[in-house]
């Protein structure tokens, strides 16, 4: 399948790609992304759509090109289309979460709280089809397992770029909910397992008492001139 | 449903045979099996009958009884018996056909206490008797 | 590297750390320490055996992939479990190479297993180190009654034990070079119920019961093991019978005999109380 050239706004050669979406085929210009790609073809996006950036996961795609046998995943806002791509969206991912309430949750008590909550990542059998699907180059397969040894920890650690899109979860033979469970492992790593930051805590309460409420009023009203100026000109105190 | 599509449309012998590499016309019954086997008194009928069950086209009566559950790949069968039968293999393979017709033996989240259980205890349970 | 590469396993991190901080402490005295793997993946526990399985493999050929990848030939397990499905996988792949070209077509790593890697078990290292365990014995147990127990998996089936299937003795000789009585244990070969304790832990008393009452009978104090769940059955569900035999692995007598230090956290039956008795403890 060649693509044509076709006549755009402007007079301007563009070429173009053909795609099928959902099984209707369309004649796209080659370079933009799955998203816009998809707009270009007269789809409004009334779900599966989110930040547009790569960041909020929402726009979760399955597709193969014509050439290639595998079946491949990506996110429609960072992926652009090819020719002879076959793709549809997937709007949600069925997982249903353990519920569980982090301040109510004792660590300490547990010896292995992923599993207790996610018995089901015993079933891994490291075939790492997750690691693949995952769209933010996260070694998933590597995470699960760290969970199943009870290392929370590097759990949290290793899934960190998670923005929960769910690819990893669609084709896993064992039936896990990656990043349900590695989203317990930060919140608890968060919450219970790093120093507490004790400043932190008091620069909130200084927020709550209204310690700073003049400083940002007069921010939000300065000219932007005079932002950028009081910006390069701030006072950077050394550590400690 | 699933249980009579299994006793209808497959033809066992051939299944378990293919699955476990062994032949089970080669049993003599002479019970080795059964006298090694340290599980034998839970099990609803013996190994030698589930084979007899096969060979016999009746598989039905094999998926009423608990014994391809009972067995723990311990291996003491395979060891002893003198016709050299690897037995542990066609017990794996009778609880395969059963749990690739996507029927599960445990459910994950009915595990009580499952971190007072070792990892090994988990991991080989749910592979024995999940799908 | 000096020592040996070592494949824990993912019991080895929690329930049985006992095993692991013990036979850390006694391979280093012994001058071979062992050097966890960088990187490593659940073995599964048990090997699957239907001959069209390929899936339940991937695990342990991506940890020989590991291996490979840190330019060792052997990789050392201290798990009965772990030993038997790692050799039982690397061997099939050794053995069947249809099975391994799809294995390494799936992998896609560079470069493919070649299977050039061998299992071994703790066992296997120590048999050769009669002398070097006999000179870093510095309070030999002699007081000290125990029955050794095998369990299945270091020696079934055939080709994978580490000993003779029906009448092994690898560990009663290292038990003699610590200085402890060793009995004659009926049932050291028969098996604790392994997965059942998960949901039918009716069948693990039961056997329970049966292994721990012989030992008793011929006099047992303590049982000695290597396996991590054979360890977890006996101490665990001895609640379910009368009595209150110790269950230690191994190489914890072995750190004891040593003089060296260790923590024994994990046991449910406190084995102080006895160690204390036979003043290998104060």
């Amino acid at each position: 399948m060649t693509p044509d050239k076709a006549e755009d706004e402007g007079n301007e050669d563009v070429e173009m790609v053909e795609i099928f979406v959902m099984g209707k085929r369309y004649r796209v210009p080659k370079g933009l992304t799955i998203m816009t790609a998809l707009e270009y073809a007269g789809y409004k996006f009334t779900r599966g759509c989110g930040c547009r950036g790569g960041f909020c996961g929402a726009c979760s795609t399955v597709f193969r090109t014509e050439d290639e046998y595998k079946l491949k995943m990506d996110l429609a806002c960072q992926t652009a289309v090819e020719d002879g791509m076959f793709l549809v969206q997937l709007p949600f991912m069925p997982a249903v979460r353990a519920m569980y309430d982090i301040e109510e949750v004792e660590p300490e008590e547990h010896d292995n709280i992923l599993l207790d909550h996610y018995p089901e990542i015993a079933r891994c059998v490291s075939c790492n089809t997750c690691t693949k699907a995952c769209p933010q180059d996260i070694e998933v397969m590597d995470y699960v397992q760290a969970a199943l040894r009870g290392d929370v920890e590097r759990c949290a650690d290793l899934s960190f770029d998670c923005i929960q899109c769910g690819l990893c979860s669609i084709r896993c033979p064992a039936d896990i909910k990656h990043y349900h469970m590695a989203q317990m492992a930060r919140r608890i790593t968060g919450r219970y397992i790093h120093e507490h930051s004790d400043e932190l805590e008091k620069r909130v309460q200084e927020i709550k008492n209204g310690e700073y409420d003049e400083t940002m009023k007069e921010m939000v009203e300065m000219e932007i001139d005079k932002l950028k100026k009081t910006y390069e000109e701030r006072d950077i105190r050394e550590e400690g | 449903m699933k249980l009579k599509k299994l006793t209808r449309d497959i033809d066992f012998m051939d299944k378990v045979e293919e699955l476990s590499g062994q032949s089970l016309n080669s049993c003599i019954r002479c019970g080795t099996c059964a006298a090694g086997c340290p599980f034998v008194e839970d099990m609803e009928i013996l190994p030698e009958r589930v084979f007899k069950y096969i060979t016999l086209g009746e598989f039905e009566k094999v998926l009423e009884h608990n014994t391809m559950w009972i067995c723990a790949a311990c291996y003491t069968c395979s060891v002893r018996c003198p016709r050299d039968i690897d037995i542990a293999k066609i017990m794996e393979a009778v609880r395969q056909v059963i749990l690739r017709a996507n029927i599960d033996m445990v459910d994950v989240d009915e595990v009580d206490n499952i971190e007072e259980l070792p990892q090994l205890a988990v991991v080989g349970c749910f592979r024995k008797e999940t799908g | 590297m000096k020592g040996h590469l070592y494949y824990p396993g993912c019991t080895m991190k929690t329930k049985a750390s006992d095993y692991e901080t013990s036979a850390m402490k006694v391979m280093e005295k012994l001058g071979q320490p062992l050097v966890e793997m960088e990187d490593w993946y659940c073995c599964g526990a048990v090997q699957s055996l239907t001959e069209d399985d390929i899936m339940h493999q991937i695990a342990p050929i991506r940890t020989m992939c590991c291996a490979q990848e840190q330019g060792e030939d052997e990789v050392v397990t201290l798990c009965d479990m772990c030993y038997n499905v790692l050799r039982q996988a690397n061997d099939r792949m050794k053995d069947k190479e249809d099975d391994l070209e799809t294995m390494n077509e799936f992998l896609d790593e560079d470069p493919d297993y070649e299977g050039g890697v061998e299992v071994y078990h703790l066992f296997h290292i120590l048999k050769g180190m009669e002398d070097e365990i006999k000179d870093a014995v510095e309070m030999p147990l002699d007081d000290l009654v125990v029955a050794p127990y095998y369990g299945c998996m270091l020696l079934r089936p055939d080709n994978v034990a580490v000993d003779e299937t029906e009448d092994p003795e690898i560990m009663e000789d290292m038990l003699e070079l610590l200085g402890v009585k060793v009995l004659e244990n009926p049932k050291r070969t028969e098996c604790c119920g392994s997965y059942h304790t998960v949901n039918r832990s009716d069948i693990v008393e039961k056997r329970v019961e049966d292994i721990v009452s012989y030992a008793v009978e011929e006099g047992a104090e303590a049982i000695v093991l290597s396996c991590p769940l054979c360890q977890f059955n006996l101490d665990f569900h001895q609640r379910a019978t009368d009595f209150d035999v110790p269950i230690f692995y191994i190489t914890e007598l072995m750190a004891l005999a040593f003089g060296l230090d260790i923590d024994m956290k994990n046991h449910k039956i406190d084995p102080r109380s006895l160690l204390k008795e036979k003043g290998i403890l104060e």
